[in-house]
């Protein structure tokens, strides 16, 4: 199997640190993972992006034109990537922060997700990039739960380790949330 | 766990991690944009192996650090991208003119000038036709994944030393800035010659000259000529490409680096529509392997050659195919937003099957 995904939010949402974890957990099931940022003059407040494809044998071109998936954390990625993700594949937006206005992508899935919000209410705004890696892991089915959890032991440095029980339950609220997305 | 053996890391960490295992004891740099990872990582790391680093003033004094140390017999290199490696030419063209070894790693950003930091392939011409002055040539190497960062720059040492040439890696800002997860191989076994010509101080011992200066009637001629045979040894012994689906190809794509990366997922979406695609890569771009492409094409007629500038290696791609081979070429020139994607290629190699 092949997964690709692109990752994107804005400086500081830790889209970058979500597609490293992504990775990890990929190596942690013993595929082949290529991790591209898109990088230069992004700062705290612009945009940030990373492509990651998760494959079984060759990870081929680490550059993708249409994933078949993507995760959309703000307004300005949501105008620029989600109409990229190629047909039958899913949309994952963070709908705290893009306003949709009934926006529908045809031939695809778009789940949303109040992904602010959950974090949020799990005690700190941060974790975003955790419901959205937990979310992207229970939509695509490309990565399990535990590997993704046992991969925050090699995504975050070693002082962060105290944090990783809280970053747990935000990867598990956004697998929930997809369920209960998916329900609705 | 077994994934510990394998590391996850950039292009650029890949090549740091590369040059100590391979031994390097002195790296000289200055920083720029996107290969900085390279001068951090080694800067952290080599002093601990007892090397040396230093963040030069410039990337001239750099290039001539390089020359100096790698004078007295250790390997040496140092990196930069393309303002940078615009300014290194005289020191390389003087290392190899001095019959010097040494690595220079240029991962490509877009140009001329300051130009921008996005992926290029744009320093074709001046990699492997000799950016500096003379008429020299340097062994050009071209990874297309974080392992053969890893991989080819041992091998540009072993290389170097062994034709006391400098060589250089030659990478963009896609495989310096991507991970991969890889797996950081020991230094290979390789039998290279001694550096008897080595400047170590004479301690009573015979005098070596290290020098660019060639007065004597018929020195400087007999020098190329020497050169040049050596060149040619290299081309007979160490041109190395990767061929992918060639074998029954009505096409065949040929690109280096990252845009091979792109190209070879394009002929896997067109094998998966049935069209008859191959790819050829090369791992050498000087020497370039112009008898895979000589005997490929006595074949194939059909090629498109595929690079991130107007057109570069598609000139020495029309020198080596057989004459009634046409070769077309599709070129994104450098610059933001000027990646092409997988399937931008497919529907280049759509139209041409």
């Amino acid at each position: 199997m092949r997964y690709d995904v692109f990752f994107a939010g804005y400086g500081g949402q830790g889209v970058l640190l979500a597609g490293n974890l992504l990775s990890y957990a990929a190596i942690r099931e013993g595929k082949n993972v290529s991790f591209f940022p898109s990088y230069g003059v992004e700062k705290r407040g612009g945009t940030a992006m990373c492509t990651v494809v998760i494959a079984d044998g060759d990870t081929g071109s680490p550059v993708v034109g249409h994933p078949s998936a993507s995760v959309i954390l703000n307004q300005l990625s949501w105008d620029k990537y989600a109409a990229m993700v190629k047909e039958k594949g899913i949309c994952l937006v963070n709908s705290s922060l893009v306003e949709l206005d009934g926006a529908v992508l045809s031939g695809r899935e778009l789940l949303t997700i109040p992904m602010n919000q959950i974090a949020i209410d799990l005690g700190d705004v941060r974790m975003v990039n955790m419901v959205a890696c937990g979310a992207y892991a229970a939509a695509t089915g490309a990565l399990t739960l535990d590997s993704l959890k046992e991969a925050l032991h090699d995504a975050l440095p070693e002082r962060n380790h105290k944090l990783i029980p809280a970053n747990i339950q935000a990867i598990e609220a956004g697998t929930a949330a997809v369920f209960s997305a998916r329900k609705a | 766990m077994s994934t510990l053996q394998k590391k996850f890391v950039k292009g650029n960490e890949a090549v740091a991690m590369a040059a100590i295992e391979a031994g390097v004891r002195c790296y000289f740099g200055y920083p720029i944009t996107p290969q900085s990872d390279i001068p951090e990582y080694l800067s952290r790391e080599l002093p601990k192996t007892g090397g040396t680093f230093i963040q030069v003033e410039s990337e001239i004094g750099a290039i001539n650090m390089v020359l100096g140390a790698s004078a007295t017999g250790v390997r040496a290199m140092t990196s930069s991208s393309g303002p940078g490696i615009s300014l290194k030419q005289e020191g390389i063209s003087y290392m190899a003119g001095s019959e010097l070894p040494g690595v220079i790693v240029d991962i490509m950003r877009s140009g001329p000038g300051l130009g921008g930091i996005d992926a290029s392939q744009a320093d074709y011409h001046q990699a492997t036709k000799g950016g500096g002055h003379g008429g020299y040539r340097i062994i050009v190497l071209a990874p297309n994944s974080v392992q053969e960062m890893y991989d080819l720059t041992m091998l540009a040492f072993d290389l170097s030393d062994q034709y006391r040439m400098p060589a250089m890696v030659l990478a963009d800002s896609v495989l310096g800035q991507m991970k991969e997860s890889i797996v950081p191989n020991p230094r290979p076994q390789v039998a290279l010659p001694d550096k008897d010509w080595a400047v170590r101080g004479t301690g009573g011992g015979q005098q070596h000259v290290v020098k660019s200066l060639y007065l004597g009637d018929g020195e400087m001629e007999t020098f190329h000529w020497k050169m040049h045979a050596r060149y040619q040894e290299l081309a007979d012994k160490e041109s190395r490409w990767e061929e992918y689906q060639t074998a029954d190809a009505e096409l065949v794509v040929t690109a280096f680096g990252a845009t091979s990366r792109i190209a070879r997922t394009a002929v896997e979406m067109a094998r998966a529509q049935g069209h008859k695609v191959g790819l050829l890569r090369p791992i050498t771009l000087f020497p370039f392997p112009k008898k895979a492409y000589a005997e490929l094409s006595d074949r194939c007629k059909n090629w498109l050659t595929v690079e991130l500038s107007t057109g570069q290696m598609v000139d020495d791609v029309r020198l080596s195919v057989a004459r009634d081979a046409e070769v077309d070429f599709y070129g994104r020139p450098p610059g933001a937003g000027s990646l092409p994607t997988p399937e931008e290629l497919f529907e280049q190699i759509k139209k041409r099957v």
